[in-house]
């Protein structure tokens, strides 16, 4: 079964994929969404994927886990991932929280993540070190 | 106030001294009583205030004037027996008086002292009637007790709404987040981060990285005296929190003893991008931004 409708969009432009969560998704959904995106990648041969969790405003451990190794997956398979749109108030319960996006590279919002894809914009590197461009 | 029915022993018990008087009555007696003297009675208690050096920090003649309407006030309620009044008044002295520095062991003082004064001037009018005496204090010492009670109360509560109101104010001064370039914000602390101040810099810095679009934040430490573990913690996660939100962290100025307790405590400082001054930050931030240097007139 498919996710229903409305739950999220995976929308192609050029060599990116960008994929809006709009509501909060549970764990089926997750794992579905999950699934969905990494075919995608593959069917459109994308080089940058973009998810934009902007419209959440809870992201939980297995949440979290699950864009971690999506962002992998998508690696294994030739297109580099960037999460756009964290909350300050998902942001901070994250870190809270112990949960990082491991060496997944955030961005402020859809713009800031397609120009770090695009080449044009660094961003803060997920360790800690000095924020670079895209390799 | 005492409110017992007069009962028959008493009407059977007639005292020669003092014409019998209802309970009801006795009040209004005393209430007269202290009218009749109150220029005397004032007097006394002004000396008295000045003999014990309480109120220094007022003039003499500030002294008479709150003086004289503390005593009306005082008069009023033992005869209304409403406080409502007297609390207003108390809280408007005490907004007056609280900025000269006056203190609350002062405050409390001196309305014992009146209390003191008018009881003794009440031993003086009935020492010859032991027995109307002790029905006169019974009378005088419960209303007297809640003007003392009311004041002190009044003058406390004034204290701490005024203490509430300055760290209110301090609280909306103490974490600015300025912008000083497109997607560039300082954070600068001054004074002591506690656990509040943290979490309120926390909360304010991560919406100015959404409302001004920031990709690189400096926070300035350099007017921090110290840090303790809990607030470097803090810190450490907010910079985290930060860059999730797409915003690198470049903290600046931090003390010797700051770098110290930072070490010892053992905080992951891995993931810290820390420069020596404020003016290092700015231009390491300009170059993480792309934006030409002063020096090499290239862009970055």
């Amino acid at each position: 079964m498919d996710e229903g409708p409305g739950l999220v969009s995976i929308l192609r432009q050029g060599d990116n994929l960008i994929a809006s969560i709009h509501t909060a998704l549970d764990d089926s959904e997750m794992v579905r969404f999950q699934r969905n995106l990494i075919e995608q990648i593959g069917r459109d041969r994308a080089r940058g994927v973009i998810i934009d969790v902007a419209a959440l405003d809870v992201l939980d451990s297995f949440g979290a886990r699950t864009l971690r190794t999506l962002a992998e997956m998508a690696r294994l398979r030739g297109a580099e991932t960037v999460i756009v749109g964290i909350q300050p108030d998902v942001a901070f319960s994250m870190v809270a929280l112990g949960l990082g996006t491991g060496t997944v590279h955030t961005a402020l919002d859809l713009e800031e993540g397609l120009a770090y894809l695009g080449g044009t914009h660094s961003l803060p590197a997920p360790d800690g070190t000095e924020p670079h461009f895209r390799p | 106030m005492t409110q017992d029915s007069p009962t028959a022993e008493r009407l059977a018990d007639a005292s020669p001294a003092i014409d019998r008087v209802d309970e009801d009555e006795l009040l209004p007696q005393l209430v007269a009583h202290l009218r009749e003297h109150r220029s005397r009675l004032r007097e006394e208690w002004a000396n008295r205030i000045h003999r014990a050096h309480l109120l220094e920090a007022m003039t003499p003649q500030e002294t008479t004037d709150e003086t004289t309407s503390v005593y009306d006030n005082y008069v009023e309620v033992l005869e209304t027996g409403s406080v409502e009044a007297l609390q207003d008044y108390a809280r408007d002295l005490s907004e007056r008086i609280i900025p000269r520095g006056v203190e609350t062991h002062e405050v409390v003082s001196i309305v014992l002292l009146l209390r003191d004064v008018l009881a003794r001037s009440l031993f003086e009018k009935y020492q010859r009637d032991f027995d109307f005496l002790n029905r006169v204090l019974d009378a005088y010492e419960p209303a007297a007790n809640r003007i003392a009670n009311t004041v002190a109360v009044s003058f406390v509560e004034e204290r701490e709404r005024i203490i509430r109101q300055q760290q209110d104010s301090i609280r909306e001064l103490s974490t600015p987040v300025l912008p000083v370039r497109e997607q560039l914000l300082i954070l600068p602390i001054i004074g002591i981060l506690d656990t509040e101040r943290a979490r309120q810099l926390t909360e304010q810095l991560l919406t100015g990285i959404r409302t001004h679009r920031a990709r690189v934040v400096v926070i300035d430490v350099t007017g921090a005296p110290e840090v303790d573990e809990a607030v470097a913690n803090h810190l450490v996660r907010t910079v985290d929190a930060s860059r999730l939100m797409g915003a690198s962290v470049i903290i600046t100025g931090l003390s010797p003893k700051i770098a110290q307790t930072l070490v010892t405590i053992g905080v992951d400082l891995s993931k810290m991008h820390t420069i020596g001054d404020l003016q290092g930050g700015l231009e390491e931030a300009e170059r993480l931004l792309g934006y030409n240097s002063k020096q090499d007139g290239t862009a970055g």
